[in-house]
């Protein structure tokens, strides 16, 4: 069913009987041409581009809950492709790129909204940094500004300028930079998936995955054995499980991540603005709720929840940049599981295992790849090599020291 | 100051509340205001009961279609009548008023509704209602792409939202406090309270928390009695003897919003919310982190509404609720009643809309058959019975008018009443339950979700646990609270068990109303309704979740907490799977929202983050430096004098008397450690990239340090004081660090090391004295008979001197400057005085105090890294500095150091950089290319990490990162600055570009 | 979460730095690439009990082995580095 003007009229008209499910809930067959594992958005982008780019359509989504219910569900909803370095900023250009027509390629509003990324400078190292990312952005012909405080004191006014501890001293921003909606980044994606006939099969746990000969045969699940000669795992948060179960270690580990929105108000902020000092940053989604978040907890966790010490963290700095947040109330807080990376730059790449494919260490990035992750791993799913823009996002990079480490803070997961 | 409390003299009128009762002070009259009108209510009152007392039955309009509300309930879960509260920088938004307890000048207002409540021109978007269904906004507005931000998205954002946001600077402030305790109790309902006494009582470490401002709970809302005594008495002597109790802490106004690991609970407190303005000195609230070894659970239930078509129209109400306002409020603002119950619960309220005369019209329960003693209630309060009845629909304008019955012969009637009271069961509140991970478990017998799984240490007592009889609850909260203190090792004699009357306490099962025309809300304040859900069922959002995510149930201010059980029932409808199957989702901290500046506490402003000063920043001031933030500390970055017409000119004048005469700058923030021990030298030498135990005793060496990848983390100085003492220096940002670094090592890698080692950075104030009359200031400084000379205090020398009578001052020959250079270091305490006298002794040479600018000016000059190069992306080969790592040692890093990737030839290592063109400035962040390439990716090529203005050079200078590195010096590139329109010629250089022999650091 | 320091008593766990796992041990000094590869970047990363360096900065500034539960967050033990000897 495509969604159109019309359709919703004569929805509205014959009281809204006529909808048909937006992805079919099929049995999983006894073997598919490739299977990703991973029912979120990186999972999901990867079957879809599977299909449309590749014309693999036997494939199967495994996912062990519902679809989106990791880490696509669990985000701060930011998209913005203001890297450093040239492992990272081209696939976050081509990841921007897919976003901005992402709604007309899906036919689904998923509210890809480019309200701009502001990254605030708090002292002139930092703003040195800035620039030297800015004109890296600019390199690659992708949009930066370097504004000065005026500048963001123009934009930005009710900031606290005037008596901050840090003071603001200017900003980085992408214009093009901005927000989407989570949820439907993931229905859309499976929506137009399950229309080019891939299978999305949810309540399907992974228990095992079957190797023979350094080959991938297939994966065990909650559902019964589910052949394939391509499994790809997207699987953020338990991707050390997953290929624990094909025998590999990764330079990963699991950490949570919180986030918050607040009740819903009138609109206040219109931008993305992250605080450089206080590792901060907030948003207002369409509903009225500010929706913020700051770092991992920083201690390994499977458990989808935090503690209180990083909430008063991420209060502290909300009340550092915006003094006028005081009487708003949280609403709701929520955790993630992290899959961070020893550089802090993500996976996609081959593993060892032939037909297994990794997709991972996304720290809490992630969401903003979603449709390059999936574009870049069907790539590399469906012709076995990364492409370009994947290429420097490899498992090996550690043993050849090829890092992307966009902070240089080193081969620690929590000071990423 | 408000009118009213100055002004107020006479109370007026209040149409609505009952002659009599009422937990409310008829001897303390207070005045208000409601979106511009003034009204009376009595202390004791909230926000609500005041309003209904004054007849005000629309308060508020609904998210979506901004249809009128009125009151659906009495407490914390009140999804409608959200509220500004205040106004100028105090206003608050989306507060319930149920929560708000009435003071004298009160000011609120209604919000999301334009122009005024009664006349709301957003409710026109009713008329586009049959479009507005559930996942209406992913279906449309992609036509065309580029009207999403310019068009539609700002009108939605426009028309979404609650209240506004002040938009000022909160001037009240917020506290943050600790409690540790044995025994937390949640809730001081019947069961709380029982809990509490019992614990207490048996001299248990008791705190109490209830979000109301008066304890009791629902017993301040029926007419129960307890040990014979009303509801209200006997909840005041349990409050009375709680408060006598030595080891009882009793938090009133406290919600626990949050529970977290290791028996760790947040509470908000607040403090002030019921007065106009905190007081001097006084937090508006207070933010708890409560630390005990067990708690008892005893939050009470939420009453479910019953979901027909019409159930918003202001006049439909939570029975419980009603009963709150007849009993403990004591106002009554409705002319006839029908009952809508599906067991004994609503009769109750029969009963109390009676005894306050109200007339009931009809009662109309869902069992045929219902009890002999109800039925005889009914006739005597002359309501008419329908058994076996069902609801269809409500009727009215602004309020309701009438309701729809269908009696059980399928009969419609239509009774005409202005209230209706919903009695459609209780879900227990567990919320605090399932923060840790526990899946509620849905009950059948008691028709509700009970608490499961609970989190380690909690008991859960009283109708949080669906026993909902008072009798019940009390023996519930006796026990949870006794066996808490037993846990904890206070296992006394048991007191007696308070008695209550046996009540009705029989479960209410869920209660599907008939269909009818019109919208049956589920979520009222998300506007969420059946044919919603029905429409997310259609298109498979059947999981609970993707439900919630899908039509936004349950994710409006209220958590949906009276909607999210009936969202349930109604989508295990249409599943057929049944509600136990369909299960809940996950419910997530806050219970309640809290105030961001209740959880930031005093971390705002300046006081972010602590503020470090040196031992010598009261003589900075007096120098006029002006400041910079270096991490915690306050760093002087240049020293302003009149003449100086900018920044630049200070640090040129500063830099300029470091090269030309002699300049001091306080370096007390570098990292100080030091070392003792046999095996110190050893110790270091596996620290850093080269050797220290051969370092001879009163001499220092430069040492580079690595992370164990190989990447460069810290460098610094490393002084030998003695065979077995050291003291090194970090840079100022890695103080910290490099301590923890060491301390990983000595205590995890290398224990049977004999080394001691404590940071100095705070005990010792540290000088830099630096230019060519340097010796000549420092021989001054210290006192007489120190011999400074060439020969016997070399470049790189160390050694002890007494300075101001008798301290002994550590002086380092050491230079970053690239000049004749000392650092002198005294006890901080003594810093102050150093360097007042360091200035007397320097002024016959012409000393200037210099600044982090300067500092950064001489050292670009001499071609030293710092922060912009120790950025943790950089090895020692990028810095030039390769030959210092040792082969002959094992050191941290040196393995990983040697991997492919970071010996490649193209990597950009540091050089120096000039503009071709002398008058150019240059620009840290700027990207090398090559002559005539274009500004793509393709010919980057490195970036400039540093820049200065050199007055000694007389033109802009630069450290960078290039690919190839010293083998291009000479060759001219282009350092492009797309960000700031610039691209200008440069020419590589030696990272040194003064004195590159070293030859005024040796004189 | 709240964790019980062999020295000072049990102390919220701000007052505490994580460093990571606590099974790796640094390779020797002539080891190859590869086992200094290993154990600056591989990780078990499990699921359940997880033995873990923390650092009790704000406190006795000693390093302890903390065995906890990743899932639920429940600390088993806590012991100085020192008490695990060499093995």
């Amino acid at each position: 069913m495509t969604y159109s003007f019309l359709r919703l009229a004569a929805e509205a008209l014959r009281g809204q009987t006529g909808w048909t499910p937006a992805w079919r809930d099929p049995e999983p067959k006894a073997e598919y041409d490739a299977l990703v594992v991973g029912g979120g958005g990186h999972g999901l982008a990867t079957a879809y581009y599977l299909a449309r780019e590749h014309g693999i359509t036997n494939v199967a989504v495994l996912e062990k809950g519902w679809i989106g219910s990791g880490n696509a569900g669990r985000n701060t909803t930011i998209i913005r492709s203001n890297y450093l370095l040239p492992g990272n900023e081209a696939f976050y250009e081509h990841s921007m790129k897919l976003w901005e027509g992402l709604e007309q390629d899906l036919n689904y509003n998923a509210m890809v909204s480019q309200r701009g990324v502001l990254n605030l400078v708090n002292s002139d190292a930092a703003r040195d940094a800035a620039a030297r990312r800015g004109n890296a952005m600019r390199l690659h012909g992708v949009d930066a500004e370097l504004l000065d405080a005026d500048g963001v004191r123009a934009m930005v006014p009710y900031l606290d300028f005037d008596n901050a501890r840090f003071p603001i001293k200017g900003g980085l921003l992408q214009r093009r930079g901005g927000t989407a909606r989570h949820d439907a980044v993931v229905w859309g994606f499976a929506r137009a998936a399950d229309r080019r006939g891939v299978d999305i099969v949810q309540n399907c746990e992974v228990t095992g995955i079957r190797v023979s000969n350094g080959r991938v045969m297939g994966v065990e699940t909650t559902r019964g054995f589910i052949g394939a000669g391509k499994v790809g795992l997207a699987v953020a948060g338990n991707s050390s499980r997953l290929a624990g179960m094909a025998g590999m270690r990764l330079p990963i580990e699991s950490h949570v991540l919180q986030a918050f929105v607040s009740e819903a108000i009138k609109p206040l902020i219109d931008c993305v603005i992250t605080f450089g000092a206080g590792h901060f940053y907030i948003s207002q989604s369409d509903k009225g709720g500010l929706v913020f978040g700051g770092d991992i907890d920083g201690y390994n966790s499977y458990a989808q929840r935090g503690g209180l010490p990083l909430v008063e963290d991420v209060m502290e700095a909300f009340m550092a940049l915006l003094p006028l947040a005081g009487r708003l109330r949280v609403l709701r807080s929520w955790g993630g599981i992290m899959d961070m990376s020893m550089d802090g730059s993500p996976i996609i790449d081959r593993s060892p295992i032939e037909g297994l494919y990794l997709n991972t260490g996304w720290c809490y990035g992630g969401f903003k790849a979603t449709p390059a992750s999936g574009w870049c791993f069907a790539w590399t799913m469906a012709k076995d090599e990364a492409h370009p823009l994947n290429a420097a996002m490899r498992l090996d990079r550690f043993a050849s020291g090829a890092l992307i480490d966009e902070k240089g803070a080193g081969p620690y997961p929590n000071k990423h | 100051m408000s009118p009213f409390l100055g002004g107020f003299t006479a109370p007026l009128s209040q149409p609505c509340r009952l002659r009599t009762g009422g937990l409310v002070d008829r001897g303390a009259p207070l005045a208000f205001s409601f979106d511009g009108r003034s009204y009376a209510g009595y202390a004791g009152d909230s926000l609500a009961a005041a309003l209904l007392a004054n007849g005000v039955r629309l308060v508020g309009r609904s998210f979506k279609y901004h249809r009128p509300r009125g009151l659906l309930a009495a407490g914390s879960e009140e999804p409608n009548a959200l509220v500004e509260l205040r106004d100028g920088a105090r206003r608050e938004p989306n507060t319930p008023a149920t929560i708000v307890e009435l003071y004298g000048g009160l000011q609120a207002s209604s919000q999301n509704r334009f122009p005024s409540l009664s006349f709301d021109v957003m409710a026109a978007g009713n008329v586009l209602s049959p479009l507005l269904s559930a996942g209406f906004y992913y279906k449309t507005f992609m036509w065309p792409a580029a009207f999403w931000e310019k068009v539609y998205e700002p009108l939605i954002r426009r028309a979404a939202g609650l209240g506004r946001a002040s938009g000022l600077d909160d001037p009240d402030h917020y506290e943050r406090a600790h409690l540790f305790c044995d025994v937390l109790v949640i809730g001081g309902g019947a069961a709380g309270l029982a809990a509490a006494l019992a614990a207490g009582r048996r001299g248990a470490r008791v705190v109490l928390c209830d979000e109301d401002w008066r304890l009791g709970g629902r017993l301040l809302a029926e007419a129960a009695r307890v040990d014979g005594l009303p509801g209200p008495d006997w909840a005041a002597a349990a409050a009375a003897e709680l408060a006598a109790l030595p080891e009882v802490r009793v938090l009133r106004r406290t919600a626990v919003f949050g529970v977290y690991d290791c028996g760790t609970y947040g509470a908000l407190e607040r403090v002030a919310d019921h007065r106009p303005e905190p007081g001097p000195h006084e937090p508006r609230q207070r933010y708890w982190r409560i630390v005990a070894r067990r708690a008892v659970l005893a939050a009470g239930a939420t009453e479910r509404p019953l979901v027909f078509a019409g159930n918003d129209r202001p006049g439909v109400m939570l029975a419980g609720a009603v009963r709150a306002y007849l009993n403990r409020f004591a106002v009554a603002p409705w002319r006839r009643a029908v009952v809508a119950t599906s067991g004994d619960e609503g009769w109750r309220t029969v009963a109390d809309c009676a005894r306050a005369g109200i007339p009931v019209a009809a009662v109309v329960d869902r069992r045929r058959d219902v009890p002999v003693p109800l039925a005889r209630l009914a006739a005597q309060t002359g309501a008419r019975l329908f058994a076996g009845g069902q609801i269809a629909a409500a009727r009215g304008a602004a309020v309701l008018g009438a309701v729809r019955v269908i009696d059980a012969a399928g009969a419609p009637h239509l009774v005409r009443a202005d209230l209706l009271a919903m009695a459609g069961g209780w879900n227990p509140a567990l919320a605090l339950t399932t923060h840790l991970g526990g899946k509620p478990q849905w009950d059948g017998a008691a028709s509700a979700f009970i608490p499961s799984d609970l989190p380690p240490g909690m008991a859960v007592a009283g109708a949080a646990r669906a026993h909902y009889a008072l009798p019940a609850a009390l023996a519930d909260g006796a026990n949870a609270g006794a066996e808490a203190a037993a846990a904890c090792g206070f296992d006394g004699a048991a007191p007696p068990m308070p008695q209550a009357e046996p009540g009705d306490g029989a479960a209410s099962p869920l209660w599907a109303c008939p269909k009818a025309r019109g919208k049956a809300f589920v979520d009222f304040q998300n506007d969420v309704t059946t044919s919603d859900i029905a429409v997310a069922h259609r298109e498979g959002f059947r999981s609970i979740e993707h439900l919630k995510r899908y039509t936004t149930l349950g994710m409006a201010t209220d958590q949906g907490r009276t909607a999210n059980v009936n969202g349930i029932a109604v989508m295990a409808a249409l599943t057929g799977q049944g509600v136990e199957r369909t299960g809940t989702t996950r419910l997530r901290p806050p219970y309640v929202p809290v105030a961001i500046g209740a959880l930031a506490g005093h971390h705002r402003g300046r006081d972010y983050r602590p503020t470090r000063l040196t031992p010598a920043h009261d003589w900075a001031i007096e120098q006029g430096a002006v400041f910079n933030e270096a991490g915690a500390w306050l760093r002087a970055s240049h020293f302003a004098r009149p003449s100086d017409a900018d920044w630049l000119q200070a640090a040129s004048r500063e830099a300029l008397a470091v090269r030309q005469a002699v300049g001091v700058c306080d370096v007390s923030t570098l990292g100080k450690i030091e070392l003792v021990g046999p095996d110190a030298g050893g110790f270091l030498d596996r620290l850093y990239i080269n050797t220290f135990s051969t370092l001879p005793v009163g001499r220092a060496r430069y040492g580079v340090m690595l992370r164990e990848d190989g990447l460069v983390f810290d460098d610094g100085t490393v002084a030998r004081l003695e065979a077995d003492r050291f003291v090194i220096t970090t840079t100022t940002a890695n103080a910290g660090p490099v301590l923890s670094h060491m301390e990983f090592c000595h205590q995890v890698l290398w224990p049977e090391l004999d080394v001691h080692f404590v940071s100095v950075s705070d005990r010792w104030a540290q000088f830099s004295v630096a230019g060519p009359r340097a010796r000549e200031v420092l021989q001054a400084t210290l006192e007489a008979g120190a011999d400074l000379s060439n020969q016997a205090f070399p470049f790189m020398a160390v050694g002890t001197f007494p300075v101001l009578g008798g301290v002994a001052a550590r002086l380092f020959r050491i230079s970053f400057s690239g000049e004749l250079a000392y650092e002198i270091a005294v006890p901080a305490d003594h810093g102050d005085a150093a360097i007042r006298v360091i200035m007397r002794a320097g002024a016959p040479f012409g000393i200037l105090p210099y600044g982090l600018e300067a500092l950064s000016i001489l050292r670009i000059e001499k071609g030293h890294p710092a922060g912009g190069e120790l950025n943790g992306q950089t090895t020692a080969r990028d810095l030039g500095l390769e030959r210092m790592m040792s082969r002959r040692k094992d050191f941290i890093g040196r393995v990983l150091a040697q991997r492919p990737a970071l010996l490649a030839a193209d990597r950009p290592m540091l050089v120096g950089f000039r503009p071709v063109d002398a008058a150019r400035r240059l620009r840290s962040g700027a990207h090398f290319l090559p002559l005539g390439a274009a500004a793509t990716v393709a010919n980057d090529q490195g970036w400039m990490s540093s820049v200065a203005y050199s007055p000694i050079l007389r033109h802009w200078i630069g450290l960078g990162f290039l690919a190839g590195g010293t083998a291009r010096i000479g060759e001219r590139v282009r350092a492009a600055d797309p960000l700031r329109g610039e691209d200008i010629e440069v020419e590589v250089m030696a990272a040194c570009q003064y004195d590159p022999e070293g030859a005024r650091l040796r004189v | 979460m709240r964790i019980p320091c062999p020295h000072c008593g049990e102390r919220g766990h701000e007052e505490f730095a994580y460093y990571g796992a606590a099974d790796p041990r640094r390779p020797d000094a002539d080891a190859p690439l590869e086992a200094w590869h290993d154990y600056v970047y591989l990780r078990d990363n499990p699921a359940g009990p997880h033995r873990e360096l923390w650092q009790h900065v704000h406190g006795c500034r000693r390093w302890l082995e903390v065995t906890r539960d990743t899932r639920s967050h429940a600390i088993a033990a806590a012991r100085d580095v020192a008490a695990r000897g060499t093995a």
